[in-house]
């Protein structure tokens, strides 16, 4: 971007610089710490000039927004035509409490809907099963069957919200039962919009909602792939998730690099599986996390986006620029939150939201400051909101696209980020993708490791947190956390008793027979299923269907 | 709780707390072993060692799967690396056998090494015994597993399979040098791998470069432990081999080798510990080491006078 | 003969919560501090938990739940040691918990419930003071 002249005048100048003034004022007042680093442990110096990007090419490495390789953004004009999606993750208890839960967000402003489900219903048991006890609506709502899902959606026209669905292993299933809604209020499929997360791989690596091994599991993600390429064309497929890689501990190198090698790896089974790049592509989206150092986050998100482009133009032979473009949704940091002096969380998630649209995130959830403690009540959910929406309308960065972009430091970072998540997937190449490096452990194993090594830095005092290893306080414990009415499961189960009372039992058994059937060929799961969800059987038979065919997934601890 | 009669009456908090106290070297633990040592000899105890990640926890999970099937009982003991430095461990291995856990039939039990060498801990042996008391039928012993040092199993169990997989790479040329000579039977798990076929051949090439005056020719089966294939024919070449132990009366020299290097063993360190820890008995090692520093002693001398005080004083301490 | 003592601590994850960053950092640190820990990986039923502690002759059993079961989850390991005879094993708790189950958790009978922001030292003080 420089030439060669101006370069050395400006090298001579720094050294000068270097020698004079920054020797004398650190003799006087010396640095706060010996090394200063970013939260990957990438070392940050005092000064960024043109000296640490002279072999950035505008053309090429940064273009312009909307074209390859996208590092300055997606669309051209980003925020300005509008903002992104304000979407904030909810759900709890049964599908009724969940609903109202739903119908509040749309009217403070929300503008999709993010649904979380309870852990039964994201391992596939339903809300009587033994390990059922005591989690039912816990996390997120209770779906046993249809019928829990139409009341969940009861009032809220599916060709008017986008709806992203935090659902793994069963995400066939609950994709078959929106469908099932969708046509229920004669919304044809086109007009249907929204994400299902179906990110298994990182399953395995980090949030342990697993059912099925790999194998099955990919396939089921494929005949999505497909089954949505030709009926539901504004289908998000897949949200690749980076998210829970680094809420266990990962550095934003490592966010970055295990969530492309994963999506490396689905992109390579369906290709395997006879899909054609292009078909599928376009609709692959990712999920990323952001965490408190602003400016790193910022060099991640586009880090991210160039380094995606060119695996899917260069790897991948992708020819459709949709299809090598890294949109993405961002949650602000969890494991960040502390339970200590709660309210500083809202300027943690301030600063974190911010760098998801310095970024240039597609979609946001901003979490609320009392999740370290309990789910968070309608309050905190306001303020969370509240904390994007003064970011959209009064911070002014939504206001230009990539804003911090020609910032010395800032074209550092994301070339030094790109470089080392590109040093890692080519690691996991050798090992032979990324479902053998799970396989082996060796993603897990960075992770903790990561984990590990900010526990110590933390315990140190080489890591501030504030209010928790520095400026603490004596509190009063925190009062009006939300808490699930404990009665949810008793609900729920005279709920499917009265289900598998009324539906036509002969109608539940053809289709699960079918399903079984199918499930042992190679054909697309995706009709099956539809037809099970149809006649009111419940996930948990579903699941069970496929946990016989199937097998189930045994974790492989890595320590 | 009285551990010889909980034991006796199969109360699993008795066998648990024996080996502890057998593991910490309690002499409770060696009392009641001492006075139940008739009731031990009874198991078949089955060695599985093999590299890292060759899937020794999930084939020692489904041949017990098996064994429970036709009504018999297994005790699993499944050892881990101590780390050297902080003395912790983490014991990871049972986490493959999560469904036996609650089987009546079963007893797991993880074993830190300790500082012992060799692939197992020095407690292994009581261990065993303590499980074979309690009456196990069969009894797993799963060593660390890292590398040619695995060398006590072979004296430990009276089969040992050695567990392989495909893709090791180099490493086979170390086993040839280092392990080969230590399985009875050989296992290429995750056999459904490329080159296992050529895994299989690497093995069979080098036990006929090995056939010595034994008549086990050790056989190599192929498994897939997570889908359990491959299990039913591993048991039965063990029961074959457990059988040509017997017809070959290898199982009683095999047993009574076993027996006098566990004697000496103990031996050892029954008067290591009386030289060092007994007061009564024991030079200050430290101050003869001083004196040798400084040349005023040789380190011969040394033990010679090490082993003259033991004589005057030490017969009959422990 | 010379005794060496070593703590053994169950490390696990009751239910069906997968998040097990906190469990697997507080594994290595009980390590480090030169306990064996046995980590016993998720979904593990209350009974199995209980099962594992009395034949690996655990001294400690750490729960860890971020899902919001805690009372439910926590309350069967302690009633499950009972009924087997095992109360001796200390329990203690971790995860998202709000300071308000903490009394009814401690009634029930865990020695010690740890928070997010917990230092791993104040973990392996507490369990060395109750087990030494």
């Amino acid at each position: 971007m420089f030439d060669n002249d101006k370069i050395n005048a400006i090298e001579q100048k720094y050294n000068e610089w270097e020698e004079k003034s920054v020797k004398k004022t650190v003799q006087r007042f010396p640095e706060r710490k010996t090394a200063f680093k970013t939260g990957s442990n990438i070392e940050v110096k005092n000064l960024y000039t043109p000296l640490d990007i002279k072999d950035l090419d505008y053309i090429e490495d940064l273009g312009f927004p909307g074209e390859y390789p996208f590092t300055r953004g997606v669309q051209p004009t980003m925020y300005r035509g509008r903002f992104w999606t304000m979407r904030q993750y909810a759900g709890f208890g049964t599908a009724e409490e969940s609903n109202k839960r739903y119908k509040f967000l749309l009217e403070q402003g929300q503008t999709g809907l993010s649904v979380a489900f309870d852990l039964p219903t994201q391992i596939g048991y339903d809300s009587d099963h033994p390990l059922a006890q005591g989690e039912v609506g816990k996390v997120g709502v209770a779906i046993d069957s249809l019928e829990d899902m139409e009341i969940l959606f009861d009032g809220i026209p599916l060709d008017r919200v986008s709806t992203s669905m935090t659902i793994n292993a069963p995400a066939a299933i609950l994709l078959a039962m929106y469908i099932a809604i969708a046509e229920k209020q004669n919304v044809p499929l086109e007009k249907l919009s929204g994400t299902i997360q179906n990110d298994i791989l990182k399953e395995y690596i980090a949030r342990g909602t697993y059912i099925f091994p790999p194998e099955p599991s990919m396939r089921l993600i494929t005949d999505i792939f497909e089954y949505c390429s030709k009926n539901i064309p504004n289908w998000n497929t897949i949200s690749i998730s980076g998210y829970h890689i680094r809420e266990a501990g990962a550095t934003a190198v490592q966010e970055v690099a295990f969530t492309l090698a994963n999506g490396i790896a689905y992109v390579d089974a369906a290709i395997k599986a006879g899909l054609n790049v292009d078909d599928f592509a376009p609709r692959l989206s990712f999920f990323f996390n952001a965490h408190n150092d602003i400016l790193e986050e910022v060099a991640k998100f586009r880090a991210a986006r160039r380094l995606w482009a060119k695996i899917m133009k260069d790897r991948f032979n992708a020819t459709n620029k949709k299809s090598m473009m890294l949109r993405f949704h961002t949650q602000t940091g969890g494991s960040t939150l502390t339970a200590q002096q709660p309210d500083n969380n809202i300027i943690r998630v301030t600063l974190q939201a911010l760098a998801a649209v310095l970024g240039g995130t597609q979609s946001l959830h901003t979490n609320s400051r009392d999740e370290a403690l309990a789910l968070p009540t309608e309050d905190s959910v306001r303020i969370a909101l509240r904390t994007q929406q003064i970011i959209a309308y009064e911070s002014g960065v939504a206001e230009t696209v990539d804003p911090l972009a020609g910032s010395y430091y800032i074209e550092y970072l994301t070339d030094k980020i790109e470089k080392e998540a590109q040093e890692y997937i080519d690691k996991i190449d050798r090992l032979g993708g990324a479902s053998k490096a799970i396989e082996k452990g060796f993603i897990q194993q960075e992770i903790q490791d990561s984990a590990y090594n900010y526990q110590k830095e933390v315990e140190n005092n080489q890591r501030i947190i504030v209010g928790v290893n520095k400026f603490r306080i004596e509190e009063a414990p925190p009062k009006d956390l939300l808490k699930v009415d404990p009665e949810v499961g008793r609900r729920q189960e005279q709920k499917l008793i009265q289900l598998k009372k009324n539906r036509n039992n002969d109608e539940v058994e053809r289709t699960l027979n079918n399903l079984k059937k199918m499930a042992k060929t190679k054909e697309n799961l995706m009709p099956a299923i539809i037809d099970c969800v149809k006649s009111y059987a419940t996930l948990g038979e579903i699941c069970g269907i496929l946990r016989e065919v199937f097998g189930e997934y045994k974790q492989a601890v890595i320590l | 709780m009285n551990l010889k009669q909980g034991i006796l009456d199969g109360d699993k908090r008795a066998v648990a707390r024996l080996i502890s106290l057998a593991e910490n070297g309690d002499p409770e633990a060696f009392k009641v072993i001492k006075e139940l040592f008739h009731l031990t000899g009874r198991a078949q105890i089955i060695g599985i060692t093999g590299p890292p990640g060759s899937g020794k926890s999930t084939l020692t999970d489904k041949l017990a799967k098996e064994l429970r099937k036709r009504g018999n009982t297994v005790g699993i003991i499944a050892v881990d690396p101590t780390s050297p430095f902080t003395g912790g461990a983490i014991l990871g291995d049972r986490i493959r056998m999560q469904d036996l856990t609650l089987d009546e039939g079963v007893f797991i039990r993880s074993m830190g090494t300790r500082g012992h060498l060799g692939g197992l801990s020095k407690a292994t042996h009581a261990a065993i015994k303590i499980l074979d008391i309690y009456g196990m039928d069969y009894i797993f012993v799963e060593t660390v597993g890292v590398g040619q040092s695995e060398v006590d199993i072979v004296k430990t169990a009276d089969t040992t399979i050695l567990v392989l997989v495909p893709g090791l790479g180099d490493d086979i040329q170390a086993l040839k040098a280092g392990i080969m000579e230590i399985g009875d039977i050989f296992v290429v798990n995750k056999s459904d791998r490329e080159d296992s076929d050529r895994l299989v051949t690497e093995i069979e090439m080098m036990l006929d470069l090995k056939q010595g005056d034994t008549t086990w020719r050790p056989p190599v089966i192929k498994t897939i432990a997570s889908n359990n294939i491959g299990i039913e024919e591993l048991l039965s070449k063990a029961a074959e081999h457990f059988d040509f132990l017997i017809s070959s009366s290898l199982l009683k020299s095999k047993r009574i080798d076993r027996i006098e290097s566990e004697i000496i063993s103990i031996s050892k360190e029954r008067f290591i510990d009386i030289i060092y820890n007994n007061p009564d008995t024991s030079v200050s090692i430290r101050e003869l080491s001083k004196e040798i520093y400084e040349k005023k002693l040789d380190l011969y001398s040394a033990v010679d006078i090490i082993l003259n005080n033991f004589n005057r004083k030490g017969v009959g301490l422990c | 003969m010379n005794t060496t003592k070593r703590i053994r601590v169950i490390i696990a994850k009751p239910g069906l919560d997968g998040h097990d960053r906190g469990a697997k950092v507080i594994a290595r640190a009980l390590r480090d501090a030169g306990m064996e820990v046995i980590y016993t990986g998720l979904r593990q039923t209350p009974e199995q938990i209980v099962e594992t502690a009395i034949q690996e002759d655990a001294d400690v059993i750490g729960l860890s739940s971020l899902s919001g079961a805690h009372l439910h989850l926590f309350s069967k390991v302690i009633e499950l040691l009972r009924e087997k005879k095992a109360d001796n094993i200390i329990v203690i708790g971790g995860g998202v918990i709000p300071e308000e189950d903490i009394p009814e958790l401690k009634k029930m009978g865990i020695a010690e419930v740890f928070t997010p922001g917990t230092s791993t030292k104040d973990i392996i003080d507490f369990i060395k003071s109750k087990v030494l």
